[in-house]
């Protein structure tokens, strides 16, 4: 499948008085058409930062310092964060539905007026046609009598009617690519399971790409193609959905696979925890950031810089010195 | 539904007698809803609903449900944060649902409480150390200001921070960190029973294996304490606890072992709740047969008719909406609340 979006050495970074926080450091990842791919951390750890940077959505105190954001054949760091080509693109071709349902709709505007906005702007549609296509989307996301509902306020609907609202919103000008920054953490798990599927069923019939930000690797694991893992700001590593569960070569993404508890494991199993705290971002050293947590560390960490991704299989690459069998324990 | 059924259900076939620290039956917490002037009631949220369950010395008891389920409610009743509609609740050998609020005290000494929010529940202006010894000052279990600075720094030591943090304050801490801080707290009395109402959910993942894993060595340190798990996240629950109760609106619809739970479970919404949990291995999940529910948990203002849950069961008769299900063994200690079973 071609490739719809590259991003290549993104790097974005908050001036904080305590010093600037380098919260994406020479990131690059690509999207191609109609997957799905997981990105994939802790928090702090950039991985909403980097897809908000595609969004052009940084504000002061943060900055996109350098990088390429190509989309459709065109650098969208060649345009101003506001202005007009950015703003066609937006919302239109690359959408977003955000973590939190209660927070991320205008508790002040009808669920109606929400959706038809989008279509009005971005489509130029007249508003009685783009009512008709509101309660059309909103029906295709399961809204119950979404004829009525259209004129309900955000606080009448449950968390996730909020959150099928925001997909509804989301593809409803056909984007190339939808972003879900952890779409269903504020979720029930029954909850959780019926919008994956819808998303996924959505995506699947307007022919888009799905980015779902996460830091459940069983979501991943179901749902996504390819996985970018990231630690403090950087991707740390990448591949296919299957390697990276069976094959893991960066010691965090080892320690994150054995650090969660299954529900189909052996009664009596202990968690291999991983010890320490997430890095501070600023005053970052040169070498490896996980290096004060990881228990496989060698000489060579200690003294050179972090390495760039390297390639250790198909399509898989990885940010370690470490020999893998050295991880086998 | 017979009050001879309703009374035996999810006790242990085996138990009775000095073992069990806890024991819960027909728990109802309701929550009224006041209108007009007169402040008169027109309607009850009924946040729990009749629960009936128990606790052994030195187990880990784990209570999992979506939001809204009264799990939370049913724990704070216990410690009597809130006055129960109905039932009892035996603490101890004592009863302890009608106390009055003057003779609370002793009986705080011996519960004690874990957060969801470790930022929240731990007071900004309070140093970590105070934090931690304040419920020793309260129940007067100290006696010398030497002992209680001893015994700070042990719980400290035992929770895995350095004693001398005790002077700073809790935004200079990390969640996992302040988690920690409110687990030494809640240990500060040396209680029997400790109710850790979701305490990793709002942590990082790979500071929630650290929080789980300290749970546990405590727990294995002191044979002696019980813990009341809390949780929405059925893996997490299955991981740390012996017995497992679902709920779902206000009632619980099954109990039994952890082991047994994951591998039969019986109540379609047990089945349900494990089927929408994945798996984190890409090989299982493209195989795995799901049912994902559909529609969403009613309110508890207006719960269905017979079983709460029969508008979302994918197993549906039609007397379930006529008759409430009561609980019933299906196998021992297995106790499954359906009409079908």
């Amino acid at each position: 499948m071609a490739t719809i979006l590259e991003v290549k050495n993104l790097r974005t970074q908050f001036r904080t008085f305590a010093g600037v926080v380098k919260a994406v450091d020479d990131a690059s990842f690509r999207i191609d058409e109609q997957e799905i791919v997981g990105v994939v951390g802790e928090s702090g750890c950039g991985k909403s930062v980097s897809q908000l940077s595609v969004m052009r959505l940084i504000s002061r105190p943060g900055e996109i310092t350098s990088g390429q954001i190509l989309f459709e054949g065109q650098d969208l760091m060649k345009y101003e964060a506001n202005g007009p080509e950015m703003r066609s693109v937006r919302g239109a071709k690359i959408a977003m539905v955000f973590q939190e349902p209660m927070t991320s709709l205008n508790p002040v505007l009808t669920i109606g007026r929400q959706v038809t906005e989008m279509l009005e702007l971005h489509l130029r549609m007249t508003k009685d046609v783009a009512r008709g296509r509101a309660i059309e989307l909103l029906d295709m996301v399961g809204i119950p009598a979404a004829e009525t509902r259209l004129d309900d306020y955000p606080h009448q609907f449950s968390g996730g009617m909020r959150q099928r609202v925001m997909v509804a919103m989301a593809l409803s000008c056909n984007p190339r690519i939808l972003i879900a920054d952890e779409p269903t953490t504020s979720l029930d798990v029954t909850t959780q399971a019926q919008l994956l599927e819808l998303m996924k069923e959505m995506i699947g019939k307007f022919n888009s790409s799905l980015v779902l930000v996460t830091h459940n690797l069983g979501v991943v694991a179901r749902y996504a193609q390819r996985i970018y893992i990231m630690y403090a700001g950087r991707i740390v590593e990448t591949g296919s959905c299957k390697d990276i569960f069976r094959k893991p070569r960066h010691p965090y993404t080892i320690g994150l696979l054995r650090c969660v508890p299954r529900i189909d494991e052996q009664e009596g199993k202990t968690l291999d925890s991983i010890k320490g705290l997430p890095p501070d971002l600023i005053d970052m050293p040169r070498n490896c950031a996980f290096l004060p947590r990881c228990p496989y560390a060698i000489d060579r960490c200690r003294v050179e810089p972090w390495p760039d991704l390297e390639l250790v299989g198909d399509e898989h690459y990885a940010r370690c010195f470490i020999n893998p069998e050295e991880m086998q324990r | 539904m017979s009050a001879q059924g309703k009374s035996e259900t999810g006790s242990r076939s085996h138990t009775q007698g000095d073992n069990v620290i806890l024991d819960v039956r027909n728990l109802k917490v309701y929550f009224p809803i006041l209108r007009g002037l007169l402040r008169r009631k027109v309607a009850d949220v009924k946040a729990v609903d009749g629960v009936t369950f128990d606790l052994e010395r030195g187990e880990i008891f784990g209570l999992v449900g979506e939001s809204g389920c009264g799990k939370t409610t049913v724990g704070r009743a216990i410690i009597r944060v809130y006055k129960p509609t109905e039932g009892t609740i035996v603490f101890e050998g004592q009863d302890i649902s009608t106390l009055p609020e003057k003779d609370l005290g002793p009986l705080r000494s011996k519960m004690s409480l874990i957060f969801q929010d470790p930022y929240s529940s731990l007071d900004p202006r309070q140093a970590a150390g105070d934090i931690v010894g304040e419920p020793m000052l309260t129940h007067k279990m100290v006696k010398a200001k030497s002992e209680y600075r001893d015994r700070v720094d042990d719980l400290f030591r035992m929770v895995g921070l350095d004693p001398g943090m005790g002077n700073r304050y809790p935004h200079e801490f990390s969640g996992g960190q302040r988690q920690r801080i409110g687990i030494a707290r809640a240990l500060a009395c040396n209680p029997s029973l400790i109710i850790c109402d979701e305490p990793i959910s709002a942590l990082d993942v790979s500071i929630q294996a650290q929080i789980i894993n300290l749970l546990k060595d405590l727990q294995a340190r002191f044979k002696d304490l019980s813990y009341m798990f809390i949780a929405h996240d059925l893996a997490v629950v299955k991981h740390i606890s012996g017995r497992i109760a679902v709920m779902y609106l206000g009632h619980i619809v099954e109990i039994t072992t952890a082991r047994e739970l994951y591998r039969n479970p019986v109540h379609p919404y047990t089945r349900a709740l494990l089927s929408a949990i994945p798996i984190p291995d890409p090989y299982i999940e493209e195989t795995r047969e799901r049912t994902i529910l559909t529609g969403e948990v009613p309110s508890p203002l207006h719960p269905p008719p017979g079983c709460v849950f029969h508008r979302r069961c994918p197993a549906v008769t039609p007397d379930c909406s006529k008759v409430a299900p009561t609980s019933k063994e299906v196998s021992p200690d297995h106790w499954v609340a359906c009409i079908r079973i």
